[in-house]
């Protein structure tokens, strides 16, 4: 008797995992409580969007939640490689969980589709993909405006911490090159209760252009400071600025700001020659049917752009191998690898077997505050 | 460096200076009477801005609400605590009541208020209000049954109600900064140096809390208790202080004076739900310059700390904070070396 109860129930979990076999399997970890959760929910607001099969093959999301906390990101990892068995990693969308995730999912050879700006060193980002644009292809759209503009000294204002010190890492050569010198380097933090002291020194350098490194309402006190103290030129600001809390916070000091984004959050405004154009209203139309008017967001594109990536990939990875093998996965990242040029809501895609990151130059958007609102510049 | 540009670092040292040395002031004063290093001070700063900038979107702040909960759970404590003592039901229920009274009328005014858009200077008063309100019970909930533990166990807790208001600051008032209207828009060019309003008011509203300090602790009768807890506890029971009115009167004060300062600074910076953190060490680094014991060398720490910051930020933006806080090691060095007593204690 008891051992044919363990046949029964042997034969229902072969029975049970052969169904699971024939589907794709995606696991989803994102921040959805937590300091990230503001960046995790609305990417889950897109998910229950997602469709039910791509490809002619029924998709399964398991969608776990990290609680903003790497060590849960990397059991979430852990499950969806040895009990799920998955054949794709989303998430997660801060920085610090992704990374926590990217050591089980390389060592799975799973792909891993991160919703964050994860830098890893060169090597070990085999299996992870970045949907969020890198600092480069921002700074590249930021260089390009400022030699339009006549630009040739800029002034570095940036937080102390990882945002502000890439930034500064991977502008100065694109600036150099464009004949750009930056000429005066300072560091604040997000809490600092005065700027005036670095503003008083970057308008002593009197740069024609000043790059404020900050992010969301931490963005304006910097600027307003320099702009106290009568600096005259151009003040730009990252793509991490590129929300309303700027003018929020900064009132008219912020007035003709430039500031650089990508193209999803700002879909109708986009000129039309822009390639995201079309997929960006899109996304916009169909995430704001189902959540509501004026509720766009970012972190909702790249949930957007994974279905992008799906519909594109699993046709191709189909062709050679079935779904929950090594192969399968194996084909996953082959064909994302040799996709080719895919227009996202966020930019103009194209990752090659050297490049994750992958966004071309043509993704970052020049925006301008003209009265309190961001308008394309 | 020339003239113009340093004195309007040493103006921007001093004016940060003043709030870093009201924040001294508090650290120094609930030392002295409990004994409680209390890092959460800065929280309170963050707290009064914040509550002061959600009044101004006319809603009502979510300090409001955990006012309320958090006097339910020092009424219960307390009510339990007399119920033990006495086993009668009405005492228990008289010291719940009690302790509900005030937090409750402070939280009605404020709900009542906040969706009126009252003029600025009422919903500051408001702020203020509500984010004194915290101060006792936050010693009651946290400090008071473990008045006699050893400083250590303190200096833990502290820390445990740092995380736990930082928490709840990030789950009401969101990951977002805000900057408050100025109170008075004043702008007086006084050679190289702009002379803002709030900057006057900044160094008008520390004097002024200095000097009422001063009186409070010469002249009234509960300033000298507590000065007296301060110099020996034991003694001033022994004389008929309780000890933890003591207690729950300085850590009003020091509520009191963490509101104050953050509706200072709120309209000369962006505050967020964990600035008030650095800015509360800071006046911390500056309680410790005066041995956590003498509010004029509180005082002159925290400007010492202000310009220091200032001029720091100047010359290296990216090593200020390393420059604030390493001054603190050469002062511990010369403290223990002067000091003549044993401070087995701190």
């Amino acid at each position: 008797m008891k051992a044919l109860k363990k046949t029964l129930i042997a034969l229902a979990v072969a029975a049970g995992s052969t169904a699971a076999l024939a589907d794709v399997n995606i696991g989803i970890s994102l921040s959805l409580t937590g300091p990230g959760s503001g960046l995790g929910i609305p990417m889950q607001n897109y998910f229950k969007l997602f469709p039910q099969t791509i490809a002619g093959e029924k998709v399964n999301l398991i969608l776990l939640d990290d609680a903003t906390d790497p060590g849960k990101g990397a059991q979430n990892a852990r499950r969806f490689v040895t009990e799920d068995k998955v054949d794709m990693i989303i998430g997660s969308c801060i920085t610090a969980v992704a990374a926590a995730m990217s050591d089980i999912a390389t060592e799975a050879g799973t792909v891993q589709l991160a919703a964050a700006p994860l830098g890893l060193p060169p090597g070990k980002d085999g299996w992870v993909f970045r949907l969020p644009q890198s600092n480069t292809v921002m700074g590249h759209a930021v260089v390009e405006h400022m030699k339009k503009q006549g630009v040739k000294t800029v002034g570095f204002l940036g937080y102390t911490d990882a945002y502000g010190e890439q930034w500064l890492k991977e502008f100065t050569p694109i600036a150099e090159q464009a004949g750009i010198k930056v000429i005066a380097v300072e560091r604040f933090a997000r809490t600092d209760t005065s700027v005036t002291p670095q503003a008083l020194k970057l308008v002593a350098a009197n740069p024609d252009a000043m790059l404020v490194v900050a992010s969301g309402s931490g963005a304006a006190m910097p600027e307003m400071a320099i702009v106290e103290r009568n600096y005259k030129g151009k003040i730009y600001q990252t793509h991490a600025a590129a929300t309303k809390d700027l003018m929020r916070v900064g009132g008219k000091a912020v007035e003709g700001t430039y500031v650089v984004s990508g193209p999803a959050v700002i879909a109708e405004q986009l000129p039309d020659s822009h390639p995201s154009k079309k997929v960006a209203v899109d996304f916009v139309q169909r995430y704001e049917k189902s959540i509501g008017p004026g509720t766009r967001n970012q972190f909702a594109g790249h949930a957007y752009d994974a279905q992008i990536v799906l519909e594109k990939v699993l046709p191709m990875a189909l062709k050679k191998a079935k779904p929950g093998t090594k192969e399968f996965r194996a084909a996953i990242r082959d064909s994302m690898e040799t996709m080719g040029r895919t227009i996202f809501s966020h930019g103009v895609m194209n990752w090659t077997k050297d490049d994750h990151w992958g966004y071309t130059n043509e993704t970052g958007v020049m925006l301008k505050v003209v009265n309190g609102d961001f308008k394309v510049d | 460096m020339d003239f113009s540009i340093a004195s309007i670092l040493l103006l921007d040292g001093l004016t940060n200076g003043a709030v870093y040395a009201l924040l001294g002031l508090a650290t120094v004063l609930v030392f002295t009477v409990t004994r409680v290093i209390f890092i959460p001070q800065g929280e309170f700063v963050a707290y009064g801005a914040l509550t002061l900038a959600i009044m101004q979107t006319g809603k009502v702040p979510g300090t409001v609400w955990l006012l309320l909960i958090l006097a339910c759970v020092a009424a219960l404590m307390d009510a339990f605590a007399q119920w033990r003592r006495h086993h009668r039901l009405v005492a228990g229920l008289q010291a719940a009541l009690r302790t509900l009274a005030l937090p409750v009328v402070v939280a009605a005014l404020a709900a009542f208020a906040a969706p009126r858009n009252p003029p600025l200077l009422l919903q500051a008063l408001l702020s203020t209000a509500v984010v004194t309100a915290f101060g006792p019970l936050v010693y009651r909930v946290a400090y008071q049954s473990l008045a006699d533990a050893s400083s250590l166990v303190l200096l833990i807790v502290s820390v445990g109600v740092h995380f736990a208001m930082t928490g709840l600051g990030l789950l009401f008032f969101g990951a977002e900064g805000f900057r408050n209207p100025a109170f008075w828009d004043l702008r007086l060019a006084l050679g190289p140096i702009t002379l803002s309003g709030q900057t006057i008011i900044i160094a008008l509203a520390s004097v002024a809390l200095i000097v009422m300090l001063w009186l409070f602790f010469e002249r009234s009768l509960y300033g000298k208790a507590l000065r007296a807890t301060a110099v020996n506890r034991l003694g001033a029971r022994l004389m008929g202080i309780p000890s933890q009115t003591a207690g729950q009167l300085t850590f009003a004060m020091a509520a009191f004076i963490g509101a104050l300062s953050g509706l200072l600074i709120g309209p000369t910076t962006t505050v967020f739900y964990d600035s008030g953190f650095l800015i509360g060490l800071k006046g911390f680094v500056a309680a410790v310059m005066a041995g956590l014991s003498s509010y004029p060398g509180a005082l002159l720490g925290a400007l010492f700390v202000g310009v220091v910051e200032s001029f720091g930020s100047f010359w290296a933006s990216a090593f200020k904070e390393v420059i604030v806080f390493t001054l603190i090691l050469p002062v511990l060095l010369i403290r223990s070396l002067y000091s003549g007593h044993s401070d087995e204690e701190h």
